[in-house]
């Protein structure tokens, strides 16, 4: 009874506050699809009073007064008619510009950004920093700094949304998906899975915690990482026997991985492809698929023997071979 | 040229021979190939499909009363809501208008006294009702929670539902629906009557048509990645399961190809309805004849190239999103000329509110409501946000129900004094369209505010936040609930009560309406010959007489 008392009187406080039209905008990107989703808000309440009211109108100014009413034929308007073909296609022009290069922009991550590693699996977010910090269900990230985020999943089909940030994509078993954002605003936001993903679906969602750089620090260090990913990476490497083909003086007969990130490489069928994390990872699951110019295709499969996140910490090795790589050209 | 008279309060035609007194008996009617009597089978089928759906909606809707579930656990709530889609998708929305008022009407409008395949007709309806009873099999033994949209590699692998039974139904009754898309192209090509050029052709059959060329195109592509789920959950063979081989992006192409074009399956017929209505009730010719025919054309060409607006957020690339985007646009440009044209045939016309009218104007209304937030959608920037939230879900009913059922309702309101011979008492039926009208509002908009507030949609709990506007839409849902027992209620009370209709009870044109109600077995005694243009109504006289 108290229960709805109080339901009741949130209720009504909720009606009479000013309703919320739009979630916390604490992206980098969130005022500007903000601007677009009002702009496309006033287009379709503006075009919805157009057709009302004169259908109104008509209905009045035209309503039938006899039985045997006989109104004037129909007059063809050619004019009329391109009139209202062509002004609707130059809005639809306009909207698609203005919304396509919104995404362009939106969905190109800056180069120098923090990257984190997401696994989705029913019900859960596993979420593993750099530096080894993992956590589950919660993502801590530093205001200001642009954070790229490479995800995967180890059953079905999830989606990761942080709607104060107005970023989703789905995580997708079998490949990396990423995404990006750079949040504005210290603050807790919601994290949800917004692709059906079973009983729980409902129940995966998390916290994304923006804290200030220092407080940033702070947290990673209180953490207790054991390694960091590129250490844990290279402790599989090793295990695993990786080493053995893979010589860093490109004599085995595999490829070197020093410096293999982020080049472009030729494959056996002609094609070209960047060395990104969806390549490593596809050349560890399924390297007869990626086979290189110069060497034979003898590599086997890793598939079955490494889950996600052994994956995810190979891939980050890989990847700090070529920054180690650079940094001695650097020198 | 001369002027026609219709008189609508001529003498119904006392006890002649019609289709529904010709013979009696169930064997009658389950052995019948008559289109009518065909038309009312599916009439039955699909208004039982209707409220079995009906009633999983309202029970979420319950459900969603309180941020952490009143009513059910969260894996038979994922039922309710997947069960809730196919049942309306595939068993109701799909065959409503063409199945039923199409059947019933595509003959008497071309003036031809039955389909080109009468015997291949009743086998449609048969297939219907053994793809119905193996989804509602599925149902009753432990429901399916896969989502109407069977996602792989969840359907596929990982659901330990009733997956297989369910395809199985809708694998079924997509047969039906070729079938009868089939059946429609070859009537409307072959049996027109003498002097019924395809521009005299009144718009509800251009509409028809062009539905019946996507369900022979489109619906294949459904069955074949509905046979393919089945036989990756059977065998295991690695098509969708990227465990074993498969890709799961692949399945939502399939099944996009088909479900996308559908969605025109379940509202081009609708705006048929329309501009039969509209004209009727304005007695006016429809505004812009060949604009709103090749539209419909247009809508059903441009409807199979757009299905990766589904898959904005699937890391699709970033050129095939803004394909994808330009042709969904473009679909809206179609849609709206229709909007513009039925209200330029309001201008001087004659506008009577008889309930049919009504539920025509809440059509164009909603509708209207319902394209625009397409817009929302085909837009990549605020797609990405809005994807998968309640604002998806507030975008398809108002096309869906707002759009199709409401003018699937108002053809019924239409035409009912033809099919039946009787009239329902037309002050509910205004009654019941008024309260049908704001029920859906109050159900669906705030859903739009859900959705743009970030709330996912297929959540059988949510953050208390989110509860206002749920109780709202709950709130909505039991008026909307009400407002389509109404119809039920007098439109069966009016099949044995209701006052005897004349020939023509709205002055309406049309050959249909020359025609005793109810019709006669054979529908015309002599094929008519057409001489005129459809909705001249400028050259006809209607008289109370």
């Amino acid at each position: 009874m108290i229960g709805a008392l109080q339901f009741g009187q949130d209720f009504l406080s909720a009606v009479i506050q000013a309703p919320q039209l739009r979630p916390e905008a604490a992206s980098s990107i969130a005022e500007g699809v903000d601007h677009l989703y009002f702009a496309l808000t006033f287009i379709t309440l503006f075009f919805t009073f157009v057709i009302f009211s004169t259908i109104l109108f008509f209905m009045v100014k035209y309503r039938r007064r006899a039985e045997n009413e006989r109104p004037p034929d129909t007059e063809e308007h050619l004019g009329l008619e391109l009139t209202w073909t062509i002004i609707p296609a130059l809005i639809c022009a306009g909207l698609f510009l203005w919304a396509s290069s919104l995404y362009f922009e939106n969905s190109r991550p800056p180069s120098a950004s923090t990257e984190i590693f997401v696994i989705g699996k029913q019900w859960m977010w596993h979420i593993q920093h750099p530096e080894g910090v993992r956590e589950i269900n919660e993502l801590h990230v530093p205001v200001g700094v642009p954070v790229k985020l490479t995800m995967t999943s180890e059953d079905v089909i999830h989606d990761f949304y942080i709607p104060a940030f107005r970023v989703k994509k789905d995580v997708i078993p079998g490949r990396y998906s990423s995404l990006w954002f750079q949040a504005t605003k210290v603050g807790t936001y919601h994290l949800f899975c917004a692709q059906y993903c079973g009983a729980d679906h409902a129940e995966m969602l998390g916290w994304v915690y923006v804290m200030s750089p220092a407080d940033y620090e702070a947290w990673l260090a209180g953490g207790t990482p054991s390694q960091s990913m590129q250490q844990s990476g290279e402790l599989i490497f090793n295990k695993l026997g990786c080493a053995s083909c893979h010589l860093s003086e490109g004599t085995g007969r595999g490829p070197s991985l020093v410096g293999v990130y982020g080049k472009e490489e030729t494959l056996k069928n002609g094609d070209k492809r960047l060395v990104d994390e969806a390549f490593i990872r596809q050349a560890i699951v399924n390297p007869n698929s990626v086979v290189l110019t110069k060497y034979p295709a003898i590599m086997p499969t890793f598939q079955g023997q490494l889950n996600e996140e052994q994956v995810l910490q190979l891939v980050a090795y890989v990847k700090s071979l070529a920054s180690e790589e650079r940094k001695t050209e650097g020198k | 040229m001369s002027t026609a008279t219709i008189d609508v309060h001529e003498a119904p035609a006392g006890s002649h021979v019609n289709y529904l007194n010709a013979r009696y008996g169930v064997k009658s009617w389950l052995l019948t190939t008559d289109h009518k009597r065909i038309a009312l089978l599916y009439l039955v089928s699909i208004t039982l499909m209707f409220f079995v759906g009906g009633t999983f909606a309202v029970l979420m809707r319950l459900h969603l009363i309180e941020p952490q579930g009143a009513l059910v656990q969260p894996e038979t709530y994922n039922k309710l809501f997947t069960m809730h889609g196919v049942i309306m998708v595939f068993f109701f929305l799909v065959p409503s208008i063409p199945a039923t008022l199409g059947n019933f009407l595509v003959p008497m409008m071309i003036g031809a006294r039955d389909l080109a395949f009468p015997r291949l007709n009743l086998l449609s309806w048969y297939i219907y009702v053994i793809g119905a009873i193996f989804t509602l099999y599925a149902v009753i033994s432990g429901g399916v929670d896969t989502g109407w949209t069977f996602y792989t590699p969840y359907s596929s692998s990982f659901a330990h539902t009733q997956v297989i039974p369910t395809a199985i139904g809708v694998f079924i009754t997509g047969f039906s629906s070729i079938l009868t898309g089939l059946n429609f192209v070859v009537t409307i090509h072959k049996m027109r009557a003498p002097g019924l050029t395809w521009f005299r052709l009144p718009l509800f059959i251009w509409a028809i048509y062009a539905t019946s060329i996507i369900f022979i195109l489109g619906t294949p592509v459904i069955a074949i990645t509905l046979f393919l789920l089945g036989l990756e959950r059977l065998l295991h063979i690695g098509i969708f399961d990227p465990a074993i081989g498969g890709d799961p992006i692949l399945f939502q192409h399939l099944f996009w190809f088909y479900s996308h074009p559908a969605v025109y399956i379940m509202i081009l017929p609708g705006m048929g309805v329309m501009s039969e209505l509209v004209t009727c009730f304005s007695r006016k010719r429809i505004f812009g004849y060949s604009f709103v025919a090749f539209s419909s054309l247009s809508i059903a060409i441009i409807s199979f190239l757009v299905w990766g607006h589904h898959m904005f957020v699937t890391g699709q690339s970033i050129y095939a999103g803004l394909i994808f985007s330009v042709l969904s646009f473009m679909v809206a440009i179609p849609s709206a000329v229709k909007v513009f044209n039925w209200t330029a045939t309001l201008y001087k016309g004659s506008i009577s509110y008889d309930a049919p009218m009504l539920y025509a104007l809440g059509f164009i209304g909603l509708f209207t409501m319902g394209g625009l937030t397409g817009l929302f959608l085909a837009s990549l920037a605020t797609d990405v946000h809005l994807n998968g939230t309640y604002f998806i879900v507030a975008h398809f009913h108002y096309i869906m129900v707002g759009g199709a059922v409401m003018a699937y309702l108002g053809g019924i309101h239409f035409w009912w004094p033809k099919i039946t011979g009787r009239l329902y008492p037309d002050g509910w039926a205004r009654f019941a369209a008024l309260v049908i009208f704001v029920g859906f509002n109050l159900t669906f908009f705030p859903q739009f505010m859900l959705g743009y507030l970030g709330m996912p949609r297929r959540y059988a709990v949510y953050p208390s936040e989110f509860q206002v506007l749920n109780v709202m839409s709950s709130a909505g849902a039991s008026i909307l609930g009400i407002g389509y027992l109404i119809p039920l209620i007098y439109l069966t009370w009016s099949m044995r009560y209701g006052p005897a209709a004349g020939p023509n009870p709205w002055g309406a044109k049309g050959l249909e309406w020359t025609t005793p109600s109810p019709p006669p077995t054979e529908n015309f005694e002599e094929i008519p010959v057409v001489t005129e243009e459809a909705y001249d109504y400028a050259n006809t006289t209607v008289t109370r007489g």
